[in-house]
């Protein structure tokens, strides 16, 4: 079959493979009907997290029709039309049970490196890296999808293929953000990044009630994106001082809530970008906690902090004092998806949420070295790329 | 020459793994753990004692090694401590050398481990794609490999 394949740093090509197979009584095979580019992916084009090898399928955001199941699949059948969560959670490890979805301890056959790591076992993740259980990814023709009876949800009638591809990764990330940032009503929210998941997460924060939400990035295009499908304020970053312009906007305290949805690539106009961005290529610290930084700064005191924003290791200059003497909290995750899936294809299915305004380029899975060209680099307004391996 | 500049980036990537899983060790204070080589190997299993070994018998692949075996209730709702280590301990060059002819028997025990929970709680022991591979050889992935094998054999558990 096709896929489009990592082949080095910042280097992607489409291949032949071999298909992918049922290797487990509970895995299901998935026809890939759209897959989408994630910011997550370019930390791993950049080579930032490095555990990738040359012909790795990458791409975990998708939807598709299951085509084969496994013996032991109770829930799922050959024809459902499903949206399959990026994370892959066995259901039953008390992580699981927990709803932490993203902590499950039996989904990464590999789980030496962040265990080495991290000093903990974190769930496997399609498309990436063999840290994550090397896993191929979903910008192909087909897909394996591991306990498939807890991973793929059932598309509800009528709803489009474009609104419910982002309840996969983007749409549940948000989500998470919000409300397990403590989104309640009558909060003032700030979101860094206005990518998919900046804008998921701003957009969830007005669903959870919040009184005002400001969304931050230097795109002028993604920011009028912002301020006109999700309905919030936005601020350019370039332009102005951000933690002022906060502190304006909120009658001096800050945001109750901060959500930093940037990662570890992220940028800035000032010093510290070349700072972090030395120190990062001589691996002296591996992440640009840039956005963090500010959060952290601009948090009204005794507010919360929720990084969703990928990162690898070590950060530099983290505002610890900040933290602690002005009683924040800070919490973080990958994404518990199957947690929030089930309530957000509702939303969807009502209309409350409608994520296809994203998919700024719909191309073909050939199209994939171009996809990501335009998407890293913000090109024509590239918000997300959609590869359609059938069309 | 443009070849040439791409491989030596790729090796720095594959070196980056390297650096990154050994970064963890540039933390100031981490000391070799002096009992490293007879510690107990734990892990929680989602299920309760009776479950675990219903009738006193151990469950598999665990049963099947050269181990001393303990087990408790663990704490509030989360199921079975399950502890093992080998019953033979090697030290010094000995574990050095077991352990790169792969056959060290904690890293046995550890994956028994994950095994006998992974079995426990899902019936299942996942397989990764890696078995229908889709990569080519290159350098880095060779330091990858050793890496990614290497690092198995350490972590929390
Ligand atoms: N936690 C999870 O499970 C999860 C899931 C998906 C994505 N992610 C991560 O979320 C992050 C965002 O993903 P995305 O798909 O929206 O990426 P994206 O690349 O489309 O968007 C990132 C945005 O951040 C902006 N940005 C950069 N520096 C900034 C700064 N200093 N202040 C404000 N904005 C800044 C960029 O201009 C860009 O618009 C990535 O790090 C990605 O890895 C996490
Ligand atoms: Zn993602
Ligand atoms: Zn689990």
């Amino acid at each position: 079959m096709k896929a489009l394949c990592w082949q080095g740093v910042n280097e992607l090509s489409v291949e032949q493979v071999p298909d992918p197979a049922i290797l487990n009584a509970q895995d299901a095979i998935v026809k890939v009907t759209a897959s989408t580019t994630c910011g997550s992916d370019l930390h791993l084009l950049g080579g930032y997290i490095p555990a990738m090898r040359a012909g790795d399928v990458i791409g975990h955001e998708f939807i598709g029709e299951i085509v084969d199941v496994g013996p032991e699949v109770s829930r799922h059948r050959p024809g459902d039309r499903v949206v399959v969560c990026s994370i892959i959670g066995c259901g039953r490890c008390w992580s699981c049970r927990h709803d932490q979805w993203s902590l499950c301890e039996n989904s990464n056959p590999s789980p030496g490196i962040t265990d080495l790591m991290w000093g903990g076992t974190t769930a496997g993740i399609f498309g990436y890296s063999h840290a994550m259980g090397g896993f191929r990814g979903s910008h192909a023709e087909y897909i394996r999808v591991p306990f498939v009876d807890y991973n793929a949800f059932t598309v509800p009638e009528g709803v489009s293929d474009l609104d419910v591809l982002f309840a996969s990764d983007a749409a549940p990330t948000g989500w998470m953000g919000a409300e397990l940032g403590g989104v309640k009503p009558g909060d003032v929210v700030a979101v860094w990044g206005c990518g998919g998941v900046g804008q998921m997460a701003a957009r969830a924060a007005m669903l959870l009630g919040a009184d005002r939400v400001i969304a931050i990035d230097r795109y002028p295009e993604r920011l009028a994106m912002t301020a006109r499908h999700v309905g919030c304020e936005v601020i350019d970053y370039t332009s102005t001082d951000v933690t002022a312009e906060l502190r304006e906007r909120t009658g001096g305290r800050g945001p109750d809530v901060c959500v930093e949805a940037v990662g570890m690539e992220a940028d800035s106009t000032g010093i510290q970008r070349v700072y972090d961005g030395i120190k990062q290529q001589l691996r002296l610290e591996q992440d640009r906690p840039i956005a963090v930084r500010e959060a952290i700064r601009a948090c009204r005191t005794g507010g919360s902090v929720f990084v969703l924003g990928v990162f690898a290791g070590f950060v530099d200059k983290f505002p610890l004092g900040a933290l602690m003497n002005k009683g924040l909290t800070l919490r973080g995750a990958q994404q518990h998806g199957q947690r929030f899936i089930p309530k957000l294809l509702d939303r969807i299915a009502k209309g409350d949420l409608k994520p296809s305004y994203l998919a700024t380029h719909v191309m073909t899975l050939d199209e994939g070295p171009k996809g990501y060209e335009m998407f890293k680099h913000k090109k024509d307004g590239c918000v997300r790329a959609v590869f359609r391996p059938w069309a | 020459m443009k070849r040439l500049v791409a491989g030596a980036a790729a090796l720095a990537a594959g070196l980056g793994v390297a650096r990154w899983a050994a970064s963890r060790g540039r933390m100031p204070g981490a000391v070799k753990d002096p009992l490293e080589s007879s510690r107990w190997l734990g892990i929680t299993i989602n299920r309760p004692p009776d479950e675990v070994a219903p009738g006193g018998r151990l469950p598999e692949p665990l049963s099947r090694m050269d181990a001393e075996v303990r087990m408790n209730r663990a704490p509030g709702d989360r199921g079975t401590e399950v502890y093992a280590r080998p019953r033979a301990q090697r030290a010094g060059a000995d574990a050095v050398l077991a352990r790169l002819r792969g056959e060290d028997p904690r890293t046995e025990i550890r994956t028994a481990l994950r095994e006998t929970k992974s079995l426990l709680e899902t019936g299942d022991v996942l397989r990764s794609d890696e078995e229908i591979g889709t990569t080519r050889p290159t350098m880095p992935g060779k330091v990858l490999d050793m890496a990614l094998g290497r690092a198995a054999e350490g972590g929390r558990l």
